[in-house]
């Protein structure tokens, strides 16, 4: 008799073997409590030691902002500079933030967490999921900042403000969905984290973060059309419709609802696939 | 042959199959053969190399069984326990468990930033607890750990012993079906150091196997019956503890 047999007999299962998706989904949602935990207090103890702490998380995207604004403000001159520039910085930069961070930390969460992934037996989602949780956590406070700043500039709070809530459940998805590509495929290549940083500011320059689209590229008709599909530009035009009162694409959501949702359903079939891949080396 | 017969009779909860274990390395520098009349960063040898770590192990391991494992540093003991729980993916061969094997380590979890209070909840989540029974534990792991005073300060203030008694509190707070201790009871001082011996033995008697990972021949001789040798990633030996013991010490007098 084979020891695959005997195991058999008594009822031993194979360690370590994937679970089917259903079971999967379920082990991670049992470990929710973990995911919110680990977000809270590694943002917790990343400012732990810093004089300023907590407020670390709305100044540093501020200045942000505001070396941004300054410089390409200028640089643009008045005709390519859209109109009432700081409020358009200001939700661009703030809101781009969640996206690249996701990407560049959600990447690092298999590889960077070896030790953990190495010692625990967990379901390996629950690593990028609260990457995600924990850029979520930190968003908070800054869209405090930028709804103040929003009103001081002028723009008063109204009704479809409350849109914004949706619109971040989208965005988190879209996220979440990133950075799960992004953690596996950084186990097969170790390199792209040193590829990522290039990456994320060739994205944050290309998304209409700093610039009106539709006025840079007021000779290449065809350039603005491409940008109708462009996902992040969708959320910062979304965005900017819905906070300062102006008028946006209204497809807009469609377009970006179906990308969160490909997007995060990519995502997770994709980690899924390779959950018995992550403890090696 | 009268011991095999009354294995039969006894539970199989941990079953080793003929396991294999490879890890893929970038191996840095050059290879020493390599090195005649090729130059230039891009021909040089930067070659995967393949580390047979495990070679071919099979044993089963019983109910109630606390077993010793041994051998010198590199052999792949530590390879072993990591793929016992699934931690490791094996090349070929198989393991097969009753339920999930546990390592008793929980430090990967925890955050040298945040206060001994957090860590325990962090630690306690990440082994599985829901949120209640992390606080009913609470109390009791901070007492075992005898911490009370500074469970309030920053984990990186602690002494290592410190550190370590609290990681070793978290992680056997739950009873554990299959344990696997790594290194895990050198830590502390003497007094620490039995009582955490009488929690292994604790565990064992609610009806848990446990795997003891030791340099330290008396923790082995003290709390398994049973003890396997690996040795360059072959198992070179299974069975009592005091024939083992004696054997390997035999073979390190030689040498």
């Amino acid at each position: 008799m084979s020891l695959a047999d005997y195991a058999a007999q008594h009822g031993l299962h194979r360690v370590g073997a994937r679970p089917n998706l259903w079971r999967y989904l379920k082990q991670t949602w049992d470990r929710r409590d973990f995911a919110i935990a680990m977000a809270r207090f590694r943002i917790q103890a990343s400012q732990e030691r810093n004089r300023l702490g907590m407020l670390w998380l709305v100044l540093q995207p501020s200045l942000n902002a505001l070396i941004y604004g300054l410089i390409f403000g200028i640089l643009q001159g008045d005709a390519n500079r859209p109109p009432d520039y700081a409020a358009f910085v200001v939700i661009g930069v703030f809101l781009f933030d969640f996206f690249s961070k996701s990407l560049s930390n959600g990447a690092k969460s298999i590889t960077g967490n070896r030790a953990l992934v190495q010692s625990l037996a967990f379901p390996r989602l629950t690593l990028p999921l609260a990457v995600v949780l924990e850029n979520f956590m930190a968003l908070v406070p800054m869209l405090g900042v930028m709804g103040l700043a929003l009103v001081v500039m002028g723009h008063l709070p109204a009704w479809e403000w409350l849109l914004m809530a949706p619109l971040l459940a989208l965005y988190s998805l879209f996220n979440a969905g990133v950075a799960m590509i992004a953690a596996r495929l950084t186990v097969h290549v170790r390199d792209l984290t040193q590829i990522l940083p290039f990456i994320n500011r060739i994205l944050f320059y290309t998304s209409g973060v700093l610039f009106a689209v539709d006025r840079i590229f007021r000779a290449h008709p065809w350039a603005i059309e491409l940008y109708d599909f462009h996902p992040l530009y969708q959320v910062l035009q979304i965005a900017r419709g819905l906070l300062m009162g102006g008028s946006y694409e209204l497809h807009y959501w469609l377009y970006f609802a179906i990308w969160s949702v490909v997007v995060f359903v990519a995502g997770l079939l994709f980690f899924w696939v390779a959950e018995e891949r992550y403890g090696r080396d | 042959m009268a011991e095999t017969d009354q294995h039969v009779h006894r539970q199989p909860v941990v079953i080793v199959d003929d396991l294999h274990v490879k890890y893929r390395v970038f191996a840095g520098g050059r290879a020493a053969e390599g090195a005649a009349g090729r130059s230039g960063l891009l021909t040089r040898a930067r070659g995967i190399r393949t580390v047979h770590a495990l070679k071919g192990v099979s044993f089963t391991a019983y109910e109630n069984e606390s077993i010793g494992v041994i051998g010198h540093n590199g052999s792949g003991k530590s390879t072993l326990m990591r793929a016992i729980t699934g931690l490791t993916p094996p090349e070929s061969g198989a393991v097969y468990a009753a339920s999930r094997p546990n390592l008793l380590g929980v430090g990967a979890a925890l955050l040298p930033d945040l206060s001994g209070e957090n860590n325990i909840i962090l630690g306690g989540l990440a082994l599985g607890f829901s949120k209640r029974e992390v606080l009913e534990l609470r109390d009791e792991i901070v007492e075992f750990a005898e911490l009370e005073e500074f469970i309030d300060l920053p984990m990186r203030t602690y002494s290592s012993g410190m550190q370590a008694r609290l990681k070793f509190s978290i992680a056997t707070a739950k009873q554990h079906e299959i344990l696997i201790v790594d290194e895990a009871l050198s830590v502390g001082d003497k007094g620490f150091r039995a009582r955490s011996e009488g929690r292994i033995r604790e565990i064992r008697a609610n009806a848990g196997t446990v795997f003891l990972v030791s340099h330290s021949m008396g923790s082995i001789a003290d709390t398994c019956e049973r003890t396997i040798w690996i040795h360059r990633g072959e198992l070179r030996m299974d069975g009592p503890t005091e024939e083992v013991l004696a054997e390997y010490q035999d073979s390190r007098g030689r040498r």
